[in-house]
């Protein structure tokens, strides 16, 4: 097995680690149903950036967004690769941007919306399957390989934030695999995440001169979110469901 | 590179015979053997798979990107094939043990960079297209055309 390590000085150890999980599987597989087998190894190699003790959220400031400005969708159509052809009706939408108008005082605010990684998300109790699932850190992501396309998470969820794949996908990224017959939504970039880089919305956001968007560790007192968050009062999207969502809104 | 007799099926790499048409791999052999990575590569590729969704763990090896390194097959033009393409190596061995694989209706089946062209969209995975195509919609709109007519004539 070719090792993903770059260098060869630390492609030795990681050869030799793998190599004694893999001779113990074997041997052991010898003894114990196979699927029993590579499970009961998966708990000793477990070693992800999925972290209980972080929640990953954001902080989008509406008053600093601006309504003609969608670098954000821009920047995650062409990181996670899903470019619409055109038909609103079955193109899908990870993030998009929402204008919203104070009836009575004719004030008008913009920001985007992609899925609120909630700690109660909805589209993790309807699931039947189990294919919508909650990571240690708090992203709420698909598991594709299980997912049976029945779109119940789409119905549940207040957000609209997830979409339907209804027509085959070629050339998709490989960090962010998606195709026909399953259901998708923003993963918070978690590739990107797990590398301990940003969401690429909030690079785009930054790199366009508005800083609307921070990206940052909620359960972290010292993070920037959380001091922002400190200081200044901020709204979650549907407050009365309780869903305590890790984006949140100030300057609606 | 050695190759194992596991079963007659493989007996076609050292005869030419009614066996796959295994395409040579390129870079070190698998340290755990080609015997047990034939056995059981599905099995490693699905337990890291989980690790990396759900643990976040990017390290891992047994992913079908670290597969193509060494194994993608290559054109005439030195491109790597798509599963379109019945010479990809999934399909070498997969059209042959008729062993179906869903894996490329979500993950691509190039390496990052190699473009995928339309014709592989047409490839039929596990689903079959959702949408109708152009000649389906034009005999659908025929059958209905005609019963508008047969409708109109009562």
């Amino acid at each position: 097995m070719k090792t993903a390590t770059p260098g060869p000085a630390e492609q030795l150890p990681t050869v030799s680690r793998r190599d004694f999980l893999r001779s113990g599987a074997k041997l052991a597989s010898l003894v114990l149903a196979p699927g029993v087998t590579l499970m009961a190894f998966g708990g000793s190699e477990a070693r992800g950036a999925a972290d209980a003790g972080k929640r990953w959220g954001l902080l989008i400031d509406a008053g600093k967004c601006a309504p003609d400005c969608s670098a954000c969708v821009t920047a995650c159509e062409n990181e996670n690769g899903w470019k619409g052809s055109g038909n609103p009706e079955t193109d899908v939408q990870w993030i998009r941007k929402v204008t919203l108008k104070n009836k009575a005082t004719g004030r008008e605010s913009s920001m985007p919306v992609m899925c609120q990684h909630c700690e109660e998300p909805p589209c993790v109790d309807v699931c039947p399957t189990g294919a919508s699932f909650k990571r240690a850190d708090g992203i709420v992501l698909v598991d594709k390989h299980i997912c049976i396309g029945c779109r119940y998470c789409m119905m549940a969820c207040p957000f609209k934030a997830r979409s339907f794949v209804h027509e085959r996908v070629t050339n998709q990224k490989s960090h962010a695999p998606r195709g026909v017959g399953t259901v998708e939504s923003c993963t918070l970039c978690v590739h990107r995440v797990d590398e301990g880089r940003i969401p690429a919305c909030v690079e785009a956001c930054t790199a366009a001169g508005h800083g609307a968007m921070v990206f940052g560790d909620l359960l972290d007192p010292d993070s920037e979110i959380s001091k922002r968050l400190a200081q200044y009062p901020s709204t979650a999207l549907r407050p009365d469901l309780d869903l305590n969502p890790g984006v949140r809104y100030t300057e609606v | 590179m050695i190759f194992l007799l596991i079963s007659p099926a493989y007996a076609g790499e050292l005869t030419g015979g009614l066996g796959p048409q295994i395409p040579k791999a390129t870079g070190q052999p698998h340290p755990e053997g080609n015997a047990y990575m034939r056995r059981w590569h599905m099995s490693m590729m699905k337990h890291d798979r989980d690790l990396t969704m759900y643990n976040g763990d990017r390290g891992i090896g047994a992913s079908i990107g670290k597969c193509f390194e060494c194994h993608a097959v290559r054109d005439e033009a030195s491109t790597p094939v798509t599963f379109a393409n019945s010479r990809h190596f999934c399909r070498a061995c997969h059209d042959f043990a008729a062993v179906k694989i869903d894996c490329f209706d979500c993950h691509r089946s190039t390496p990052e960079g190699v473009e995928e062209p339309p014709s592989h969209a047409a490839v039929s995975g596990s689903i079959t297209p959702l949408m109708p195509d152009a000649e389906q919609t034009g005999s659908l709109q025929a059958y209905l055309d005609a019963l508008g007519r047969k409708e109109a004539r009562k």
